[in-house]
């Protein structure tokens, strides 16, 4: 599902992460962990081709990141939900409509996934925000949104960057609850957070693995978690 | 390609809203449009107008000639009758008509007024020839004019009518010269507008890509806004100029030589293509642009 091979990152010349090398399999649950500023939501950026390994190399669904054009990377990310850290939405549309986005600019049928969205409406309390433009929206709300939007299209692998960061903890199991449903379903899901409380959660109810960035390189936290 | 067009007129409302409005370059292209479109409806009537005139002065007047005749007051009417009998045996004339007091009158009275007292001036005889086929032997026919009537002139109109000719058909070059600058202008305008339009919604166009959009969705976004504006603004230009044609004061009784520059029959059909032309042009402009920005900005 995502191959990485001694992948290195560099923003002009200086190097966030470095020597990577990991493989996500399908099916899999996987926590991305590390201090602020280590280089987790730039990892993301790479997982859904925001970015390119300045060396080594990034294989997604089998395919060198390298190799994409601009059609391929769009048809990767159609496969990829992902929870922004800052969200991502278009503020002049509602939230139901942003929500309904991913299908909307890939060309789905959108009627057919109305029921869909209600429930997940529903399921992250966000029903009374339907017709709400985002600026409005609490921290909280948009993230929820946001997870909302990135699972519309049943995504193979779902990118969540910090997910529960603005919510309560009630909130947080609750969003949680709905990625191991997901992965349960077969879905790949990988989550960048600082919640150890969250993680520890989740390992009981998933065979969850960690991953640390630590001095630009990534490892497999033991157990001490 | 009449499927693409299709499906922009159509096109579903939702995928519209996914870039926001922007009033501000919406309404410049459809006003540039619609001057454009003014602008071409005009150049095409003026294309139109030379055309008809040239026309008429090539095929008309070809087939015609005037025999003038100066002479004394005493030897005029023996002139003109020696040459209504070399006109009538030659061949190549179909006919010859000696023009009557009246007719000439009325060929002047446009520079002398209407009371021109014909009788007290010497005014030369003048008689219509009309030709057939390939018309007479000018040549022969001055010769044998010069030895039996010396006062009489041979005009077969060329002399003036090469250079109207001339200056009708490069007034119509010149039109349709306009039309392609016209046409060129509003593709670059339309060119400038998309981008600054693409420009102006960079973070919109970030986020859809994020989301798995082509960026054959995010131009026929863009598209599908100018190609309308720019047909519903060419649509409103051409009816304003064929308006203005319409109730342009007719020259034809005054002027009949200069022909009107209005439309003429089918020819009212001719400006409809105006729009469309302009959705085409704004059609491609636009694709062309967004395509090169959006390669730039990934
Ligand atoms: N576009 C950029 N150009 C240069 N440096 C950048 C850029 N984006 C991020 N960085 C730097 O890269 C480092 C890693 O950033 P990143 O956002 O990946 O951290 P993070 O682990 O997600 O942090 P946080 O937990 O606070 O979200 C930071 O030092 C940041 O300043
Ligand atoms: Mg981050």
């Amino acid at each position: 599902m995502l191959e990485l091979k001694k992948a290195a990152f560099d923003y002009a010349g200086k190097e966030i992460l470095t020597d990577m090398s990991v493989t996500l399999a399908p099916g899999t649950f996987h926590f991305l962990t590390g201090p602020s500023g280590s280089g987790k939501t730039t990892f993301l950026k790479l997982c859904y081709q925001d970015l390119i390994p300045s060396s080594g190399t990034l294989h997604i669904f089998g395919k060198d990141v390298r190799a994409m054009d601009r059609d391929d990377v769009a048809s990767v990310r159609q496969r990829i939900g992902v929870v922004h850290q800052d969200c991502q939405f278009l503020d002049h549309l509602t939230m139901s409509e942003n929500i309904l986005l991913p299908l909307q600019v890939t060309g789905h049928e959108v009627a057919s996934k109305l029921r869909d969205m209600q429930e997940l409406m529903v399921w992250t309390g966000l029903s009374d925000q339907m017709e709400l433009l985002p600026p409005v929206l609490s921290g909280g709300e948009r993230q929820r949104a946001a997870l909302a939007r990135a699972v519309i299209m049943s995504p193979e692998l779902i990118i969540a960057d910090e997910p529960t960061g603005n919510l309560d903890w009630d909130m947080a199991q609750r969003m949680l609850t709905l990625l191991i449903e997901l992965n349960k379903m077969g879905k790949t899901i990988l989550i960048a957070t600082h919640d150890m409380n969250l993680i520890r959660m989740a390992k009981n109810q998933v065979a969850a693995r960690v991953l640390r960035i630590r001095q630009r390189h990534l490892e497999l936290a033991g157990a001490e978690l | 390609m009449i499927g693409r067009f299709g499906a922009i007129l159509t096109g579903d409302r939702q995928a519209d809203r996914v870039v926001p409005p922007t009033g501000y370059t919406a309404n410049l292209t459809a006003f540039t449009a619609a001057a454009m479109a003014f602008l071409s409806v005009f150049a095409l009537a003026l294309s139109l107008a030379t055309d008809r005139l040239a026309t008429r002065w090539s095929e008309e007047l070809a087939q015609t000639a005037t025999v003038r005749i100066s002479a004394p007051d005493g030897q005029l009417s023996r002139q003109a009758e020696a040459v209504m009998r070399i006109l009538d045996t030659t061949p190549g004339i179909r006919s010859a008509r000696m023009m009557t007091n009246e007719e000439q009158l009325k060929l002047l009275e446009p520079w002398f007024g209407p009371d021109l007292p014909l009788d007290t001036l010497p005014i030369p005889r003048l008689i219509e020839v009309v030709e057939s086929g390939d018309g007479p032997d000018m040549a022969g026919l001055r010769l044998r004019l010069a030895a039996e009537a010396p006062g009489a002139v041979l005009d077969d109109h060329s002399r003036w009518r090469k250079p109207l000719i001339s200056a009708a058909s490069r007034l119509r070059a010149l039109g349709v010269f306009s039309i392609l600058l016209i046409l060129g202008s509003t593709a670059a305008m339309i060119t400038l507008a998309a981008q600054s339009a693409l420009a102006a919604n960079a973070q919109v166009i970030t986020v859809v890509r994020l989301i798995g959009a082509r960026d054959a969705y995010i131009v026929r976004a863009f598209v599908r806004r100018f190609t309308l504006r720019a047909l519903f603004g060419a649509l409103f230009g051409t009816v304003l100029a064929m308006l203005s044609i319409y109730f342009l004061p007719s020259a034809a009784d005054e002027g009949a030589f200069l022909t009107g520059l209005g439309f003429q029959g089918w020819h009212w059909v001719l400006p409809v293509v105006v729009p469309v032309i302009a959705a085409v042009l704004a059609f491609w402009a636009t694709r062309i642009a967004a395509f090169r920005v959006l390669r730039r900005m990934a």
